[in-house]
């Protein structure tokens, strides 16, 4: 397949990019943060998301959804990311629709996913439990009594918990901690007895939450795939989430970038435009080139996904795509930063939002080091 | 599609047929750079029948002895060929530079005088831009040419020309009009190498080899039918050739100068414990950073292609991937003598103490310094992003 847009996915991204720009600017995140929105992002703007049908963008059609393909959630994410854009896209529209789609029996299916295209569901992955993205050693547990299960355990920085309906639990219900057998994920009722979740204030403005699960009891029908053995699902999951996560931070790598080109080429000091000299230059195209490599491996990324590659191989493609996307994220935004000079420290001028988006999202669902030490795993090295 | 897959099919059995068994593996296309007067056996059978298949240059009209291919087939082809470990008949400059700025800038005449010549493989070009004062900035160029009706008489001298020794003709750039701005006064022009006022000089390289010469030019005729553009405006017909020779250097990537072992393959082998795993952990890093921006850059190479065919034109994407490509190729040679520790620096004629490849891979290493220094260097690559791509202000 050429790694190109077809007419459509263009068509879509235009409407994209003039949608978020009109309705998500970057000021609204400052807005949202200002005034300490709870779910750290508007509601209106969600249902104008969920309005012009993006919200089941990937979702099959006998579902309620578009049926459009992830190259076409791609293009919509990374718009979205060119604004910063705060919406419960990634964690409902990626994360939990993908696990729903991939994991979930017939009647799971019927009954959630047209809830969520209609903007009715939102969904949250509960996965991680530290500071280092490692689903395998997941410590969470439930145990079966019965006909239900009950679970135990605490979860860090789950993206939008805070106004999630339901989550996606990551929970261990045989083995050790560091081993991919005995994983089994749970659909959650997220006002079930037992569940406390407290919001972070994230850097970035975002929503993150701990949730803590103290004898929280699950009936059995809630089990999303099969117990003990959820890996190859969640690995699938997961692969999905950082080639999408990854188009997101590339909308944003490609804004931070225009904006930091724009800027040196007006301010002026030692009686020339600071963007004549060649020390900014070289590393202006430098930036430039690492740019478009990360361009090449989001959109061959979400081919993958759409041509139905899974498993091992679609992992190392999501591993290529995230660590090549995060280190150009991180560096594209740090140049940005410094490129701006005194103006970049200041909270006033919106590239700062940018950097610290960059490190969020460097550590949604694994970092730089993460993908390429799983990269090299995957190499036989 | 289905024309395409019928294609693909036929090509398949041609090869199949064609291709002779010693070229289909390791080596096989070693002698890519030279024209048939300095082959034998099945490297000159190869290009015999590709030559008479019209492939030497697939994608050219058949009028000039190409083959006729649209750009769907030839990608095709290529993959095929890479598939089946096929080399390429020929390489080099007169397939890869001259002919393309031909077949965009030359008259009617110029592409039935010279096209048919590298098409068959009897013709080898060489290229003479660079002078010892007019290296990165090339229009400084001073090789004189004074017009004198039909024909251009030529004083001066070029460095650094690759193949000048085995060469047949030399596309030129010279300088017509000395009392203009400098881009404003060069012409683009052909000559053949037996003019007896042409001498050479050969330069011998860091790694010993010397493929390459200085160029001295005593009254040389060079034909006004030879003149390719206007006079005087050289400068664009030269800037167009680079952009084909950028994409020859930078396009590889990965490409190994004749080494049979990957990177990764070398590591276990050079580097691995007793199961042939690599135990070093920041080695394995490197090799999987390396992997990556490989695989990104193919990714690259790929999508750009594609935009082309698409019709987006590629403009100043050339430069990128002629920066890149150049410098991962160039750090692909570094790692590998680096992991071959002293075994990668032997010298090339101790064939008793040093395998061919750890031979291969010092040559590569010594050689591939030129790739971020010939065609442009990298700095000028990235001043050309700078200005034409960003658009950022010259001072
Ligand atoms: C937290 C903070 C505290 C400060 N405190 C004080 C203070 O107490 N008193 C005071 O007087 N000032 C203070 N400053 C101002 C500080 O000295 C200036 O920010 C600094 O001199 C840079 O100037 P600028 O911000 O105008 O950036 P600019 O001069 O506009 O430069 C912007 C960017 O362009 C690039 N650049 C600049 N010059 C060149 C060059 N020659 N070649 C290539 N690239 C170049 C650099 O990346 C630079 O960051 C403070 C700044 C900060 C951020
Ligand atoms: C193996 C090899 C084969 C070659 N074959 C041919 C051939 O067939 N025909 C031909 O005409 N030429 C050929 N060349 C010449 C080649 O094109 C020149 O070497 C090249 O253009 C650089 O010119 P220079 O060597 O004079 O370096 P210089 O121009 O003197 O540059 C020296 C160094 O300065 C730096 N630099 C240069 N410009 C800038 C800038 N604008 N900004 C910042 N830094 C800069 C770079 O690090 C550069 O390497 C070949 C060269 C090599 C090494």
């Amino acid at each position: 397949m050429p790694l190109i847009l077809n007419d459509d996915q263009k068509l879509l991204k235009d409407s994209a990019k003039d949608f978020f720009s009109k309705s998500m600017p970057v000021k609204q995140l400052r807005q949202i943060r200002d005034d300490e929105v709870t779910e750290c992002y508007s509601t209106d703007s969600w249902k104008e998301i969920v309005d012009l049908g993006w919200s089941g963008i990937t979702v099959e059609e006998e579902f309620g959804g578009l049926e459009f393909g992830y190259l076409g959630l791609g293009v919509i994410l990374e718009e979205g990311g060119r604004t910063l854009a705060a919406s419960p896209l990634f964690s409902t529209c990626v994360l939990g629709a993908a696990a729903l789609s991939i994991a979930g029996n017939q009647e799971q299916k019927s009954e959630l996913l047209p809830l969520l295209v209609q903007g009715d569901l939102i969904l949250s992955l509960a996965i991680e439990e530290g500071a280092a993205h490692a689903p395998q050693r997941t410590r969470t547990t439930a145990s079966k009594s019965g006909d239900s299960f009950t679970i135990n355990g605490t979860k860090t920085f789950v993206l939008d918990a805070s106004s999630a309906d339901k989550m996606i639990v990551v929970t261990r219900t045989s083995g050790e901690a560091g081993s991919n057998a005995g994983l089994t994920l749970f659909l959650v009722d997220s006002n079930s007895k037992g569940v406390s979740i407290t919001s972070h204030k994230m850097a970035d403005s975002r929503n993150a939450c701990t949730v803590v699960f103290d004898n929280v009891s699950v009936p059995a029908a809630n089990v999303l795939g099969q117990v003990d053995n959820a890996a190859d699902d969640l690995q699938d999951i997961l692969s999905i989430g950082q080639i999408c996560i990854s188009a997101d931070m590339l909308g944003s790598t490609r804004e931070a970038f225009e904006r930091t080109v724009e800027y040196i080429k007006m301010r002026e000091q030692f009686d020339t435009i600071l963007g004549t000299k060649q020390a900014l230059q070289h590393r202006a195209a430098q930036l430039y080139t690492e740019i478009e490599l990360a361009k090449s491996v989001v959109i061959a990324g979400l081919q993958a996904i759409d041509e139905g590659q899974r498993g091992d191989a679609l992992a190392k493609t999501a591993s290529l795509t995230k660590s090549k996307v995060g280190e150009t994220f991180t560096l594209a935004s740090s140049e940005a930063v410094q490129m701006h000079g005194g103006i970049g420290m200041t909270d006033e001028e919106e590239i700062g939002f940018f950097l610290k988006r960059a490190r969020t999202t460097e550590h949604t669902l694994g970092d730089v080091r993460y993908h390429q030490n799983r990269y090299g795993d995957l190499l036989g090295l | 599609m289905a024309n395409l897959e019928t294609f693909k099919s036929e090509a398949t059995a041609w090869l199949e047929e064609n291709c002779p068994a010693s070229m289909r593996k390791h080596g096989g296309g070693a002698d890519a750079e030279f024209t048939r007067k300095k082959r034998s056996g099945d490297s000159l059978l190869w290009l015999d029948r590709c030559a008479e298949k019209g492939w030497i240059a697939p994608s050219w009209p058949t009028e000039y002895g190409g083959g006729g291919l649209s750009t769907e087939e030839h990608v095709a082809l290529v993959g095929i060929m890479k598939k089946m470990n096929i080399p390429a008949p020929l390489g080099g400059m007169s397939l890869t530079m001259i002919g393309p700025t031909l077949l965009e800038l030359g008259t009617e005449e110029q592409k039935k005088e010279h096209l048919p010549g590298i098409t068959s493989g009897n013709v080898h070009w060489c290229q003479g831009y660079s002078e010892p004062n007019a290296g990165s900035d090339l229009a400084n160029l001073q090789t004189k040419a004074e017009d004198k009706g039909d024909h251009f008489i030529i004083n001066g001298s070029k460095i650094w020309t690759s193949g000048a020794m085995h060469a047949d003709w030399m596309f030129c750039l010279v300088r017509t009009d000395p009392n203009v701005q400098k881009q404003k006064g060069i012409s683009f022009v052909l000559f053949p190498m037996t003019d007896p006022g042409v001498s050479l000089s050969p330069i011998k390289l860091i790694s010993g080899q010397s493929p390459f010469c200085q160029v001295f030019f005593d009254n040389v005729r060079a034909e006004k039918s030879n003149l390719i553009g206007k006079v005087n405006e050289g400068w664009t017909v030269g800037k167009r050739l680079l952009q084909h020779e950028r994409s020859s250097i930078g396009g590889g990537g990965s490409s190994r100068f004749g080494i049979s072992m990957t990177l990764n393959d070398a590591a276990k082998k050079y580097r691995g414990d007793e199961n042939g795993k690599i135990d070093d952990p920041l080695l394995k890093l490197e090799l999987t950073r390396q992997d990556i921006d490989t695989q990104a850059f193919a990714l690259t190479t790929k999508r750009i292609t594609d935009e082309t065919m698409s019709g987006v034109t590629p403009g100043f994407a050339t430069s990128m991937l002629k920066y890149y490509g150049s410098e991962l190729t160039k750090d692909s040679a570094e790692m590998m003598v680096s992991i071959m520790g002293p075994q990668g620096l032997g010298r090339d004629d101790d064939r008793d103490n040093f395998s061919d490849d750890e031979r291969g891979s010092t040559r590569a290493w010594l050689f591939t310094k030129a790739l971020t220094i010939a065609g442009g260097c990298s700095e000028v690559q990235l001043d050309i992003i700078s200005k034409r791509i960003l658009e950022l202000p010259t001072g």
